[in-house]
């Protein structure tokens, strides 16, 4: 038994009381008011807030433009997880560094540096624009800020597993005849396949809850360039708290359920490749 | 562990490896099609912003750039930035230590839940994380009246931004530690424990050293998330100039009066600073790589 065997080690109590704690403090008892909080509102007058005309089109902005933007980063990031395994090229040092710039920049400086580089006179909005193709202050504006910063997701979740893959497996494809690209399709992709999607889950989370670098570019336009997040801070403006608390329960029960997914996703690329991560 | 993405590794470069056999290489058109996409794609969305940041900060000259950085209320906004990290960093190392020994070191039930709990505030959105506190001690709030009472401010006031700071960097320390403390096992500890060393002794002198590049590691990116957190502390800001605003609070009110040239000056130093954390983070990960490798010999 487990609670039973002697413990060589001091300080268990301590360390987990203490971690306990410290969890509920912080996290556990706050994110319980929310819960608690909304339940002031009857169940129809819950259902009228967050079915909202207005708030339901937030719903499909984030969610719509956060499932775009993590396919588009499953791609690339696929692509560029791929070439700094597998190719040599100069100035990779400094680009397998920098693909982690999204983590470490503040998402107000990647929001108004987007805003800068889209508007109708920016450095790419200037080219753009003439095309017709408006990207910011709509709803591009806001895939272009969530591509940024859900790249890493992909590439740091892929990365790892196609370091440890064995060539071995190649080079028997190889000699039993198969095309580079049957390789890829029937060997390579299924072995990354569990990475690939929990990259992918990360970023849809990452990018469902994301508010910095959005507000600047999005032109927050209602029914068109509204975020779920900023529908919070617009109800908390207008001190309509208990509105703002229903919308945030939607919120917290997605997160919930992806990281729910992204768990079971873990689960299986650890059985998949056989790593403990 | 869910949320995560980057944890302490260094890409060691083996690219010779594959590209000097047939059966692991592409033709060539083919590499250089997924490498052509792949680089356009990285300057595109992550090198041309970082580099717009410092030429918008400059493009009134150094002297406006300069001013933008010494006037009060960006002063002012830096030593709050400063003074928030400063709290929510020890608070965090602290609690991550903490957890990463009760779960890498013993057996207890509910382990895999506590994990996945540590981990939760990564998965909320950083509005929902402001919002929690508004909704505990806001006006309307669980301590609202009593606060009031005795005219303690939380929410619209430093403590608000502080407590949301720490939520939001809650996982980083220990979700770099649980997963490194789990694989360097306990036996070293337990031999420091059975030739008679306490506690704090077989911690300092034992698990300490092997930890240190992890703990470093999550140190500096928790520094990151806390000095550049905008979402859950412009929640429970109340956008005070001079007064409760941080670093990103007082770019975006710069940035909303049009002006330009001090938003993008004071976010070149949050860019500069999110540079040296790469660097920083770069630096450990070879640190750490070579202290693996001179075990493994």
């Amino acid at each position: 038994m487990a609670a039973q065997q002697h413990k060589v080690l001091p300080g268990f109590h301590l360390a987990l009381g203490y971690t306990l704690v410290y969890l509920s403090l912080v996290v556990l008892i706050p994110l319980a008011a929310v819960f608690i909080k909304s339940s002031a509102l009857s169940l129809e007058e819950f259902w009228a807030v967050v079915s909202a005309p207005r708030v339901v089109a937030t719903y499909q902005v984030s969610f719509g433009l956060s499932l775009l933007a993590a396919a588009i980063n499953a791609v690339f990031g696929l692509m560029l997880a791929w070439a700094l395994v597998r190719y040599r090229f100069p100035g990779k040092k400094l680009v397998d560094a920098l693909v982690d710039l999204p983590f470490a920049l503040p998402t107000a400086v990647a929001g108004i540096a987007l805003t800068a580089l889209y508007a109708g006179n920016g450095w790419l909005g200037q080219y753009l624009e003439p095309l017709g193709i408006k990207v910011a202050f709509g709803p591009l504006g806001i895939l272009v800020a969530l591509v940024f910063i859900g790249l890493p997701f992909v590439v740091r979740t892929v990365q790892p597993i196609l370091e440890d893959l064995d060539t071995e497996l190649e080079e028997a494809a190889a000699s039993l005849g198969a095309q580079r690209w049957q390789t890829f399709r029937l060997v390579i992709l299924p072995i990354l396949l569990p990475a690939l999607l929990t990259g992918f889950a990360l970023a849809f989370a990452r990018a469902v809850g994301e508010y910095g670098s959005v507000i600047f570019i999005a032109g927050n336009l209602p029914f068109v360039s509204e975020i779920t997040p900023l529908m919070i801070i617009t109800k908390l403006e207008q001190y309509d708290y208990v509105g703002a608390t229903a919308i945030a329960v939607v919120m917290l029960l997605i997160s919930f359920a992806l990281l729910l997914l992204i768990n079971l996703l873990q689960a299986w690329t650890a059985k998949r490749t056989g790593r403990n991560r | 562990m869910a949320g995560a993405a980057t944890t302490l590794h260094w890409h060691g470069d083996h690219a010779s490896k594959y590209e000097s056999r047939s059966a692991t290489r592409e033709a060539p058109w083919v590499k250089g099609l997924i490498l052509g996409l792949s680089l356009t794609f990285f300057a595109v969305f992550l090198l041309l912003p970082l580099v717009a940041v410092f030429v918008e900060a400059l493009r009134k000259g150094l002297e406006t750039y300069w001013l933008a950085l010494v006037e009060p209320d960006a002063l002012s906004a830096i030593k709050l930035t400063l003074i928030t990290a400063a709290i929510a960093l020890p608070v965090n190392l602290v609690f991550g230590v903490a957890a990463a020994w009760a779960i890498a070191k013993f057996e207890f039930r509910g382990k895999q839940l506590l994990t996945t709990l540590i981990d939760l505030p990564f998965s909320v959105s950083p509005v929902v994380a402001g919002l929690i506190y508004v909704l505990i001690f806001g006006a309307q709030g669980w301590f609202g009246p009593w606060l009031a009472e005795h005219d303690i401010r939380i929410v619209f006031a430093v403590p608000g931004i502080v407590l949301a700071t720490v939520f939001v960097t809650f996982p980083f320390v220990a979700r770099e530690l649980i997963p490194l403390m789990q694989a360097q096992g306990k036996e070293e500890e337990e031999a420091a424990v059975v030739l008679g060393a306490n506690g704090w002794q077989t911690f300092w002198h034992v698990t300490l050293p092997n930890i240190k590049w992890g703990l470093l590691y999550g140190v500096i990116l928790c520094n990151a998330r806390a000095m550049g957190e905008f979402g859950a502390v412009s929640v429970v800001s109340g956008h005070i100039r001079g007064q409760t605003n941080t670093m990103p609070l007082h770019v975006e009110i710069l940035y909303n009066e049009y002006n330009f040239a001090a938003a993008f000056a004071v976010a070149s130093v949050l860019a500069l600073l999110a540079l040296v954390t790469l660097v920083i983070k770069t630096w450990v990960e070879w640190k750490a790589a070579q202290a693996q490798a001179a075990i493994e010999k």
